[in-house]
C-alpha cells in the first residue's frame, strides 16, 4: 500500500515538473512549483519525516510562492522564447543524471537497519532520548519528546546557528540590491529615501 | 484589495488565529512537529497576509521596516548569545548543560532561548524580504 502512495505521488511529482518546463506563462509555473512544494510535503509524510514536510509547506508553497509572485509582479508573466540549439545544454544534462544515476550504485541499499548513518551518532541520540532498561542514559539527557528538535537546537546547534546565519545573509543580500538599485532613482526627493533605508547599512 | 469585503473579513478573522498557531508550533515544538523555522515562516505569513489585503502602508505603520530588519539581526544575536553565554558559565560553544544548575533543565532552557532566536530571525527575514519586494513593485 505504502509503494502504491509512493508511486503515485512520485509520478504526480514527474507530471508537474514536465509541466513547469513546458509552460511559458510564469504564473502558472509559480502556482506549480507550489504544488510541487506540496506533494514534496506528502513524500516527506510518508517518509514519517513530519518535521520536514512541515518546513517544506510553510516555506517552499506558501512565503516562497508569494515572494516568486512578487517577483513576477517585477519582471513580468512571460518567459522568453530561446532560440539558441538545445543540443549541448540536453548532453550536460544527460551526462550529469548518468553520472548521478551511476552514483547511486554505490549507496548502501534503502531502508537498511545497517546502514552507516544508523551506526553513527543516531544511536547515541536515540539512547538519550529514550533510555533503555537498565541503562544509564549518556552525559547530555535532554529529555525532550521531539528527538528532532533536540537534534535540531541542541546536538547539532552549530548547525542551525548557520542555517540561521544563511537566512540572515540572505536577507542582508536583498537589502543590499533593492536599497542599493533604489537610491539613484531618487535623488531629487529628499524625503523618499526613509521608507526602505533605515537598518540597512 | 481593500474593497473586497470577503477578503477582508476573511483575512481579519483569520490573521489573528494564524499568529497564534505559529507561537503554538513555536512552543510545542518540543513535544510535535514544528519549531522556530516554522513559526517564524506562519508568523510572517499572517503579516503577510495583512499587507496583501490592507495594503502595504498600512502593514507599514503596523510593523515598520526598521522593526523588521533588527528582528532578522537580533534573532542571529540571541543565538550566538546563547552560545557565548554558555561559554562565559565555563562550557563549550553552545553548550546548554551549564546554563543552569541543572543540566537537563539548563537544556530545555538553551533549546527554547535559540528557537526563539531562530523565530525572530526567520520571522524579520521573511517580512523584510516581502516588504522590499512588494515596495519595488509600488515605486516603479
Amino acid at each position: 500500500m505504502e509503494s502504491v502512495v509512493d508511486l503515485a505521488l512520485l509520478g504526480l511529482l514527474a507530471v508537474t515538473a514536465f509541466g513547469v518546463l513546458r509552460l511559458r506563462n510564469l504564473v502558472a509555473v509559480v502556482m506549480l512549483m507550489g504544488i510541487y512544494s506540496f506533494l514534496s510535503a506528502a513524500l516527506f509524510v510518508v517518509l514519517d519525516a513530519v518535521d520536514v514536510a512541515f518546513t517544506e509547506v510553510a516555506v517552499g508553497a506558501g512565503v516562497s510562492t508569494i515572494l516568486a509572485l512578487g517577483t513576477l509582479a517585477l519582471v513580468g508573466t512571460r518567459q522568453k522564447r530561446h532560440t539558441k540549439s538545445p543540443l549541448i545544454p540536453l548532453l550536460i544534462v544527460l551526462v550529469t543524471g548518468g553520472m548521478l544515476v551511476y552514483g547511486t550504485y554505490d549507496l548502501p541499499r534503502w531502508g537498511q537497519p545497517d546502514n552507516p548513518v544508523h551506526g553513527h551518532v543516531a544511536p547515541e541520540y536515540l539512547a538519550d532520548h529514550v533510555p533503555l532498561a537498565g541503562e544509564e542514559g549518556n552525559v547530555l539527557e535532554v529529555h525532550i519528546p521531539n528527538i528532532v528538535t533536540t537534534v535540531l537546537a541542541s546536538y547539532r546547534g552549530y548547525d542551525t546557528l548557520g542555517e540561521t546565519t544563511v537566512v540572515f545573509a540572505a536577507m542582508v543580500g536583498v537589502l543590499t540590491l533593492f536599497v542599493g538599485s533604489r537610491r539613484p532613482r531618487r535623488t531629487g526627493g529628499p524625503p523618499a529615501d526613509e521608507e526602505g533605508g533605515s537598518g540597512a547599512s | 484589495m481593500r474593497d473586497q469585503i470577503i477578503l477582508r473579513i476573511a483575512a481579519k478573522i483569520l490573521i489573528g488565529p494564524i499568529l497564534l498557531f505559529a507561537l503554538y508550533v513555536q512552543f510545542h515544538g518540543d513535544y510535535g512537529p514544528g519549531g522556530g523555522f516554522q513559526a517564524g515562516v506562519i508568523f510572517a505569513a499572517g503579516v503577510i497576509l495583512y499587507a496583501l489585503v490592507f495594503g502595504l502602508d498600512r502593514a507599514r505603520a503596523a510593523i515598520p521596516t526598521g522593526v523588521v530588519t533588527w528582528c532578522g539581526t537580533l534573532g542571529v544575536l540571541i543565538f550566538a548569545g546563547v552560545g557565548v553565554a554558555a561559554m562565559f558559565m565555563g562550557g563549550n560553544f553552545l553548550d546548554y548543560g551549564v546554563l543552569l544548575y541543572d543540566a537537563e533543565h539548563a537544556q530545555h532552557i538553551g533549546i527554547l532561548l535559540v528557537e526563539a532566536g531562530v523565530l525572530v530571525t526567520v520571522f524579520g527575514v521573511m517580512v523584510t524580504l516581502f516588504y522590499s519586494f512588494a515596495g519595488r513593485r509600488r515605486s516603479r
